[in-house]
């Protein structure tokens, strides 16, 4: 009866997220008295999942789902559930986990909490922690299913190392034609780029950069550090950037350590999708912008004078501490 | 073509969050309701489906009376017909049984729900409602063509997007993207007037599930005093010492 944790991959390597969600399980797993079993698909090496508390995983190597398919994904991790006689799932707050994760309960008849911030506060009843309202609240719910689906909020939990020798079988699940009726045709990603779903900085520009063309310096300081690059709802509007990119309450959420604000006043639903992000800081040439009462740290400036200095500096920084 | 639009009535983005009942219960006092805005983007998309297509677009609801100002609303922005199933929405997968209980008898082609509604934010109705259905499922959808049963969608996903094909009857889970922002319809007086004759029939939940239950709320801790710095250097000595954080 262990907990079972669903591990992401992208060619073949564990996303960030997938040492997060397994060091979530062994949590759980702690105060269940069990041990976690971990499902990968087509990854190279499943070793390091033993260092977050996985003593068992089950790979799937099935050329088939080289690519993600949220049907064929769910159903292997529900013969797995099954196999492992499995009361509960962890997943992460990914974008194919939030497709995937709804199906799975459906077919175990399982209760589903997402964006869950903490190890579970109880486990009888079993209850968790977990952001609501766009993260203007929270909510602590209890699960009431025998079967439970946990979607882990990214950066909440934190990668914490747990040393356990991990056994490592072959898992194959049974996957049919019926399971990709929804078929993958183009896959638009820039490679190398950082998300803002696995990132651990992200830089955001908002109206106050004024036109599309200036947003070199907004991907620049970005490059400098390490971050993903995000912007305010005005921005995505105006079509200067890709409406994935838009922060808020009805575009991503944000829970990175850093965030930057540049040039973006903080209206309420912009506030609602970052506040989940541990350090804010905000540049802007507006004083009374109402960003500043909900960050860390601030600078009152013209973005176009402070920014390339602050790539200047981060730069030399950057060749200091390298 | 025959669509299902779900609407969910949420309170409006720019809400103040608070609780009552020694934080138990959402504080409704002095907050406006509107059209989920998810489920706003895929409503208009229907609308489109509507004029360019022909097809047939009926809402549905689960909640109680006082909800129906919303969806008269979404009524007056065009859709044909509406259906609310009388009870109070407690959690995902009650929602997606009381939907998946109008839907089953097979009349609609397409359903299409909000990528999740702002206030719970759980994300799950359209995937469980697909799944109890049978029906094909693509979620985070930000484009949707259909010619005659096949349906290209394009999703998001962490970092770009994905073009999938399928075919009807499928559900998807809509967000901004399916349509532009500035092509969100308003109800004009004519709409508004209209609506005040469409059918909003009422129907009346079956047993479901009810998996969570939200037992407590409570809001993030305030935070201090912005610490205002004047320049990059400190800036940077800021983020790397106290913060920890580069």
């Amino acid at each position: 009866m262990s907990v079972l944790v669903y591990t992401e991959s992208e060619n073949g390597k564990f996303k960030k997220s997938a040492f997060e969600v397994a060091s979530y399980a062994k949590a759980v797993a702690d105060q269940l008295g069990s041990s976690v079993t971990a499902i990968s698909f087509n990854t190279e090496s499943n070793d390091q999942l033993g260092t977050y508390g996985v003593s068992k995983v089950l790979n799937v190597a099935d050329d088939k789902l080289t690519t993600f398919n949220a049907l064929a994904y769910a159903n292997s991790i529900v013969q797995a559930a099954q196999s492992e006689n499995t009361q509960v799932i962890i997943v992460s707050s990914s974008t194919n986990s939030k497709f995937l994760a709804p199906i799975v309960a459906a077919k175990l008849k399982a209760g589903y909490v997402p964006n869950v911030v903490a190890a579970p506060e109880g486990t009888s009843p079993f209850s968790v922690k977990r952001t609501a309202f766009s993260n203007k609240g929270f909510a602590h719910t209890e699960i009431t299913t025998e079967t439970k689906v946990i979607g882990v909020s990214n950066n909440s939990f934190g990668v914490k190392e747990n040393q356990t020798t991990a056994a490592i079988e072959t898992f194959n699940s049974n996957v049919n034609d019926a399971d990709f009726s929804v078929k993958s045709i183009e896959i638009d990603k820039v490679a190398g780029q950082v998300s803002i779903a696995d990132a651990d900085i992200v830089v955001s520009g908002g109206r106050g950069l004024k036109g599309p063309e200036n947003w070199g310096m907004i991907e620049e300081l970005a490059e400098v550090l390490g971050a993903a690059t995000a912007c305010s709802k005005p921005v995505s509007d105006m079509g200067w950037r890709p409406h994935g990119e838009h922060v808020g309450q009805t575009g991503k959420p944000v829970a990175s350590n850093l965030y930057i604000a540049i040039g973006i006043s903080g209206a309420i639903q912009h506030l609602a999708g970052v506040s989940a992000s541990k350090t804010k800081v905000v540049i802007n040439s507006d004083p009374e912008a109402p960003f500043f009462k909900a960050a860390d740290y601030g600078i009152v400036g013209d973005a176009f004078e402070v920014v390339p200095k602050l790539i200047e500096k981060l730069k030399e920084f950057k060749a200091q501490n390298a | 073509m025959k669509i299902l639009v779900c609407i969910s009535n949420v309170p409006d983005t720019t809400s103040k969050i608070n609780f009552t009942d020694g934080d138990t219960k959402f504080d409704t006092n002095g907050v406006q309701f509107v059209i989920n805005p998810n489920d706003e983007f895929g409503l208009t998309r229907a609308m489109w489906f509507k004029e360019k297509q022909g097809a047939t677009v009926h809402i549905a609801t689960v909640g109680e009376a006082s909800v129906e100002p919303t969806m008269r609303k979404a009524l007056a922005i065009g859709a044909d017909e509406a259906i609310r199933v009388n009870a109070a929405p407690t959690d995902g997968f009650f929602v997606a049984e009381q939907l998946a209980n109008i839907i089953k008898d097979g009349t609609y082609d397409l359903v299409i729900a909000g990528r999740e509604s702002i206030d719970y934010n759980g994300g799950m109705v359209p995937g469980i409602l697909a799944t109890l259905l049978g029906m094909n499922f693509v979620n985070s959808c930000i484009s949707l063509e259909i010619e005659g049963s096949t349906a290209t969608a394009i999703r998001e996903i962490d970092g770009g997007k994905e073009t999938v094909q399928t075919s009807l009857p499928l559900v998807i889970g809509g967000q901004k993207g399916l349509v532009q922002e500035s092509d969100l319809k308003i109800p004009n007086m004519r709409g508004i007037m209209m609506a005040r004759k469409k059918t909003l029939n009422v129907v009346e939940p079956i047993d479901a599930t009810v998996a969570t239950k939200d037992v407590k709320f409570d809001k993030p801790v305030a935070k201090g005093a912005v610490k205002l710095v004047n320049s990059a250097d400190e800036l940077v000595d800021l983020l790397h010492n106290e913060a920890k954080v580069i």
